[in-house]
């Protein structure tokens, strides 16, 4: 599954447009990384606690976006964007989205 | 006379210490940051970075492309957000939070392109830089909640230039 987010690849061309297709998925970040957050704004630096939360959360949102592709049928999704939004203090909801396409 | 001075001291020393030791730490952690970031720029140098959909030798090229992304999340030490409370006060531009965001942009540009590398590219098109709001919980007191962190989301399309 070829995935990128410009609307064309090179030496392809675009055989059918299967349509929009999205994953999504919510985490929620647990007490340890809250804590060691907590400590880490008191000295600075990186908080590699959600780092990795929105590593993991980009990774399984994309993932999802790509099965979704495949049940249609495509064998790439192009243009795709990400949009992120808190849903709680606790929890944010990471989105991908992108047209799913045929190429040859 | 004297345990009054002693609690005076305990209340303004503590703290003082607490922010002092907050902005050496910090101190020591930006400096040692910027250093890591020089070294990587330098070794990843040669992938060509652009926010363009189409730049000159996309639309020529082998077709190997994939999408690559990279974030990075930091923090601001207490005495800085202390300081930056302060600057609440009077308004303008506040330069650490400035230079903050600027580390997160080039760690999270630096991470892609290494993502870039690994999957044997050496150009990177279509660059999208995001915020993202995660609520972070870390500096709550009480109901307060100010967010320090410096949240940065960036992802392009890696392509092989001849």
């Amino acid at each position: 599954m070829l995935i990128v987010n410009t609307e064309t690849i090179p030496g392809k061309s675009v055989v059918e447009l299967k349509g929009l297709v999205q994953g999504n998925t919510v985490r929620a970040k647990n007490i340890g990384r809250d804590i060691a957050a907590g400590f880490k704004n008191m000295v600075g630096g990186e908080l590699k606690g959600y780092t990795e939360l929105l590593t993991e959360s980009r990774r399984e949102a994309l993932s999802r976006m790509a099965a979704q592709a495949e049940a249609l049928g495509a064998n790439a999704v192009v243009n795709v964007r990400f949009s992120t939004s808190a849903i709680t203090s606790g929890a944010s909801e990471m989105m991908a989205y992108g047209t799913a396409v045929v190429v040859e | 006379m004297d345990d009054q001075l002693l609690t005076l001291g305990l209340y303004i020393g503590l703290p003082a210490i607490f922010l002092g030791f907050g902005w050496f730490i910090g101190y020591l952690s930006e400096t040692r940051h910027e250093r890591s970031l020089q070294k990587r720029e330098d070794a990843l140098k040669d992938v060509e970075v652009t926010d363009m959909r189409n730049p000159p030798g996309f639309s020529d090229s082998s077709g190997q492309c994939m999408l690559v992304t990279g974030e990075a999340v930091m923090a601001s030490d207490v005495f800085k957000t202390w300081v930056f409370g302060l600057k609440n006060v009077v308004g303008g531009e506040s330069k650490t939070f400035t230079r903050l965001f600027g580390r997160a942009r080039r760690e999270a540009l630096l991470r892609m392109k290494a993502q870039a590398k690994e999957l044997g590219c050496n150009a990177i098109c279509n660059v999208r830089i995001e915020g993202a709001d995660i609520g972070g919980n870390a500096s709550g007191k009480g109901g307060k909640r100010v967010s320090n962190m410096a949240v940065v989301m960036a992802s392009g399309t890696a392509w092989l230039r001849a």
